[in-house]
């Protein structure tokens, strides 16, 4: 219980920390963390015990170790014990636990993840505990048993429902994200076509194979769908993908130059950028193409609109108005109009699940002389203060939130070519999730 | 224990063996035998005129041998001296053998067989495109920028003219963008720039309805350096011939 409360704080904590520090210190790099403030949990995650002959239940296990020790230490809510510090006797079930053995130094775990993998006959199951070691009287906060057939990406599968458990029991009741998905775009196969792949990198696969160019994918929010713009036909159209049927469902071609679709919290709205009158602005139509309608009035590039996905009444977007890009906000329908970025090419916002940020694309310090480099940053939208998130490592773009608030997926080219990245919310744990060709335009899955 | 030590002595033994007769081998190999007297080698020659030729045409292969008794051209026996014409339908290597008691000489010509030229296109639109890509020039913008720039004019109303003066052409103006912008920002700017050079030409008097207009932003670079040269050069409304 105590947990619960401070983990429930945790996050909006860390929020308040980085934007105060950076009231203080603008141009220079600010450390900051789920850390401060809030001590993390030391969670210790020994292997899974091996408790079958089965020949191909080491393989099952070593892929179940990893998925579940990599979901844990990107979790980013907790300090997970390395393996160098654990007692020698690995405990696969309760009755081999000593508490002591796991709260004392060196391991000085405040929990411990443990169980054991059994293959036979085809089936992996698998039993998993939490344990809260200094909780001598009653240490088991969780007890949880798998079974699916023995194959590697079931164990991941297994694993990554454990490690969300875990975390959503440990991290104030917020779900885990171990299951969820990111589409992007890869030019891997020779022309940009529509990928996706899991939240870890693994299962990177190709959803689209036009041939032509394929950008800016949009899942829909209850997971069935992507939306995204292609050249099509002789021109850039909003495109359709259903994950449910595993191909394109026809959506209406608008004339003009259709780009960046962005699904309403309650799925039954896109809003896109349209030329169709002549000049890009933001339209809004059913989410069968039906009833476009527009929203915005200026001249100049109107692009890249993003819901408020907790309300579902407010659209954040690119415009080129004034000159440079900056970011706007308006009410959905297009009311109230509002420039939230006052220097620099600002492009490509994302809003936070929980509707209080925005993260975007930022070349702060635009002109003659200047650096240049584009970085994310995040705003807190009530006061407008900003956090930089990414320092001066190449040119980074289209952040995009996950769905627990906790990650930001972005792409950069600090490597070299275009990558996807990961890295918490406070941009810290920043590390690549391909590495095969040029990837771009990341969009994580609403859940 | 006593089978393992016998064991060991009789592997030792016959690796002994092995290594010393290997190694006796080589020193008492037998010299060669002083060679024959050689006979008078063979000569062989073959060439092909022309070596190049198209599809039906043909060539003429002419060699000369000395000093064989057997001659052949590939494969199939021949006169020591002689000419042949010959009409491959692909390229092909000709290959002349000359045997005789100074043993085998060998040699080669190839013919080379190139595909027709294509037919010519139809005259009257081959030369409509050509003049359209001869007299169109392609407008240039600032960076970040869809306006027409002053020193861009000039260009434009040389566009309009010609267009003017060939009413049935009909064509694409596609916006570009440079490299360093965001790919969704460039599309939408790319669209701009097509549709600002697109209603210039409207002003000064060609059809709306001959011109398509297309963005690519910054997905079909002409140059891809990372230089303000190169950016100039993808920073524009370029015209295509539609055919």
């Amino acid at each position: 219980m105590f947990i619960d409360t401070i983990k429930r704080s945790a996050f909006a904590c860390m929020v308040a920390l980085l934007l105060a520090g950076s009231a203080r210190a603008q141009q220079d790099w600010i450390r900051t963390g789920t850390g401060l403030g809030v001590e993390k949990v030391r969670l210790a995650v020994p292997d899974f015990k091996q408790v079958s002959a089965d020949p191909t239940s080491g393989e099952l296990i070593k892929v179940f170790d990893d998925t579940l020790w990599n979901d844990l230490s990107q979790a980013g809510i907790f300090d997970v014990v390395s393996k160098s510090f654990y007692p020698l006797q690995v405990p696969g079930s309760p009755d081999e636990v000593k508490l002591d053995a796991w709260a004392n130094p060196p391991a000085n775990a405040g929990m411990l993840a443990f169980g054991n993998l059994n293959a036979s006959s085809g089936d992996a199951l698998v039993q998993g505990w939490l344990y809260d070691v200094r909780n001598t009287q009653s240490p088991q906060v969780l007890g949880k048993q798998y079974r699916e057939k023995a194959t590697p990406e079931n164990a991941r599968i297994i694993a990554h429902r454990f490690a969300d458990e875990i975390i959503f029991r440990l991290g104030g009741g917020i779900q885990g994200i171990a299951e969820s998905k990111i589409a992007f775009v890869s030019a891997r196969s020779g022309h940009k076509e529509i990928w996706a792949m899991d939240y870890d990198g693994a299962n990177q696969r190709p959803l689209t194979h036009l041939g032509s160019i394929a950008l800016s994918p949009r899942i829909a929010p209850d997971g069935s769908r992507v939306a995204f713009s292609a050249m099509t036909g002789g021109g850039w159209n909003i495109v359709m993908y259903s994950f449910d049927l595993g191909r394109l469902v026809t959506f209406p071609h608008f004339g003009g130059t259709n780009l960046s679709p962005a699904w309403s919290p309650d799925g039954k709205q896109i809003a896109f950028s349209t030329s169709r009158t002549g000049d890009p602005e933001i339209f809004i139509c059913d989410s069968d193409g039906s009833h476009p309608r527009r929203v915005t009035a200026y001249h100049g590039p109107d692009v890249s609109p993003a819901w408020n996905p907790k309300t579902g009444s407010q659209i954040a977007w690119v415009s080129g108005r004034t000159g440079l890009p900056q970011i706007y906000m308006m009410g959905s329908d297009g009311t109230n109009p509002q420039r939230m970025t006052d220097q620099g090419y600002a492009v490509s916002p994302s809003w936070s699940p929980n509707g209080q940020f925005l993260a975007f694309a930022w070349i702060r310090h635009y002109g003659p002389g200047m650096p240049g480099a584009q970085d994310i940053y995040v705003m807190d939208i009530a006061s407008k203060q900003i956090v930089q998130l990414t320092h001066e490592a190449g040119r980074n773009d289209f952040p995009s939130w996950s769905p627990d608030g906790r990650h930001i997926v972005f792409q950069s080219n600090r490597s070299g070519g275009e990558q996807i990245w990961t890295m918490l919310a406070d941009g810290t744990q920043q590390h690549p999730l391909t590495n095969s060709g040029h990837n771009t335009q990341p969009n994580w899955s609403w859940k | 224990m006593k089978h393992d030590r016998m064991k060991w002595i009789f592997l030792i033994a016959v690796l002994a063996s092995v290594l010393t007769l290997g190694g006796c081998k080589k020193k008492v190999a037998a010299p060669p035998p002083p060679p024959p007297p050689p006979p008078a080698a063979p000569t062989a020659s073959l060439s092909a005129s022309p070596d190049t030729i198209e599809p039906g045409q043909s060539s003429t292969l002419t060699w000369q041998t000395q000093n064989a008794t057997d001659v052949t051209l590939d494969g199939a026996k021949v006169d020591p001296n002689g000419s042949r014409t010959v009409s491959p339908s692909q390229s092909t290597t000709f290959r002349l053998s000359a045997k005789g008691a100074g043993g085998t000489q060998e040699a080669t010509a190839r013919v080379t067989v190139t595909p027709a030229p294509p037919p010519p296109p139809p005259q009257p639109s081959a030369t409509e495109e050509e003049m359209f890509n001869r007299n169109i020039r392609d407008i240039f913008f600032d960076y970040d920028k869809y306006d027409i720039r002053p020193d861009q004019q000039a260009s434009l109303q040389a566009d309009a003219q010609w267009l003017s003066q060939h009413s049935s052409v009909r064509f694409t103006v596609e916006g570009h963008c440079d490299e360093r912008g965001s790919t969704e920002y460039n599309l939408a700017l790319g669209d701009n720039r097509a549709n600002a050079v697109k209603n210039a030409l409207v002003q000064a008097g060609v059809g709306a309805d001959r011109i398509r207009t297309i963005s690519y932003g910054k997905e079909k670079p002409f140059c891809t350096e990372s230089n303000e040269q190169c950016w100039q050069q993808n920073r524009r409304g370029h015209f295509v011939y539609q055919k």
